[in-house]
């Protein structure tokens, strides 16, 4: 009697992929573009995202966010003041935001009439690495107080993201903060980042890095739109356009 | 990071592939059983094995699969690397660069898997009706003999 190998090379977050897949189709078909927000506790998400919020609204983009906490509502009241949509995420425990949670959030509005759909994700910098929100753009904070090498002792979430955003910048000299160190750091653990270096409190770089934001959404618009009309792109179906090893996760 | 989660979604991920073999057993033949469950693991998927393999072993026990050995593949860090135009598997990362020419590359092929792979099957059925869909059947030596075998 003979036992048998069967072969099945299916992602163990398979329940995840698949709905951040349909996530990420839901979305696009309404031409709304995603940013997933993530970051140890306590490094500037909510106060850097209000600053983001202000600047998109005045600029005639409809913004609604989406804000994943254990407990409180804390960060949708402050998110608020901003002037566009809210909605709080409870996790209840859970230390990260999964698709399904993120879709069953989205019922409520029409997303025919939103352009951006901003994340702030559960500060944790290990476990949201993992879980695919159907985002278009993967944000990572690094806080100053946090020290320049932060990048290194978090390789997986760090490697993972699209951009990074150094914050409190105000608070540089008070830290002795290494900007030269911290930025080699973040091309160590992911090369070719793109990283902008913010201050909520002064405003610095916050108008340089909502240009970055309006132009990715602009190119992945322009993505979409040559996909539709028949040219040949290399992108999986349901991944992120920069993730080559979501393959792996199919 | 989430291996006793990760560890039950094999278990029902195995559980759900088997159910047809199960279902299409002759009556009287000894139930499937599961022997063991291979998993791809990269090293940057933020995953543990040890952890992966304590949990496996604590979320198994008292259902079907108890017994059955979990086999974790490590898969490590491998880069594309466009001036050298090859895929190169990376001894240490970070950092990200060619272990040939040290250009920094950013293009993962592969290190952040996480996939159940295979499972050993134990089912008592000489002549198999290969699973629908994505699962290949391939007859290996046993690697569990049974005592039949060793007789």
């Amino acid at each position: 009697m003979t036992a048998r190998i069967v072969e099945l090379r299916q992602g163990i977050l398979k329940k995840n992929d698949l709905a951040a897949a349909a996530l990420r189709a839901r979305l696009h078909a309404h031409g709304v573009f995603t940013l997933n927000l993530v970051s140890s506790p306590g490094a500037g998400k909510t106060e850097l995202l209000t600053r983001t919020l202000q600047r998109l609204v005045a600029r005639g983009v409809r913004v609604a966010t989406l804000v994943g906490d254990l407990a409180t509502d804390h960060d949708a009241a402050r998110l608020r003041a901003a002037g566009a949509p809210v909605q709080q995420i409870c996790t209840h425990g859970l230390c990260h935001l999964e698709a399904d949670m993120v879709g069953a959030h989205l019922d409520g509005w029409d997303l025919a009439d939103l352009d951006v759909l901003c994340i702030e994700n559960v500060g944790n910098l290990v476990c949201p690495s993992s879980y695919d929100l159907g985002e278009d753009l993967r944000v990572v904070l690094l806080s100053v107080p946090e020290g320049e090498d932060k990048p290194l002792k978090y390789p997986t979430i760090f490697n993972s993201a699209d951009v990074a955003l150094v914050t409190k910048l105000d608070l540089a000299t008070a830290c002795a903060f290494d900007a030269d160190r911290a930025a080699a750091h973040l091309q160590t653990v992911r090369p070719g980042l793109p990283t902008h270096w913010t201050s909520a409190r002064s405003g610095e770089g916050l108008d340089r890095w909502v240009e970055f934001l309006l132009a990715r959404r602009e190119a992945a618009r322009a993505t979409r739109a040559r996909t539709a009309a028949g040219a040949s792109r290399d992108v999986p179906p349901g991944a992120r356009a920069h993730d080559p090893t979501s393959l792996a996760r199919a | 990071m989430h291996e006793l989660s990760m560890a039950q979604g094999i278990v029902e991920a195995v559980e759900d592939a088997t159910r047809e073999a199960r279902r299409v057993q002759p009556p009287g033949a000894r139930p499937a059983t599961v022997r063991a469950v291979g998993v791809r693991v990269g090293t940057l998927s933020g995953v543990a094995p040890d952890a992966l393999l304590f949990c496996f072993d604590v979320v198994t026990r008292g259902t079907p699969l108890d017994g059955a050995a979990l086999a974790v593949e490590r898969v490590p860090v491998a880069i594309w690397c466009p001036t050298c135009a090859a895929t190169l598997e990376l001894a240490e990362a970070p950092p990200f660069r060619c272990p040939r020419c040290d250009r920094p590359s950013a293009d993962l092929r592969r290190g952040r898997e996480l996939e159940l792979a295979w499972y050993e099957l134990d089912d008592d059925v000489p002549d198999r009706v290969p699973d629908a869909g994505r699962a290949a059947v391939r007859d290996v030596a046993p690697i569990h003999p049974s005592p039949e075998d060793r007789a």
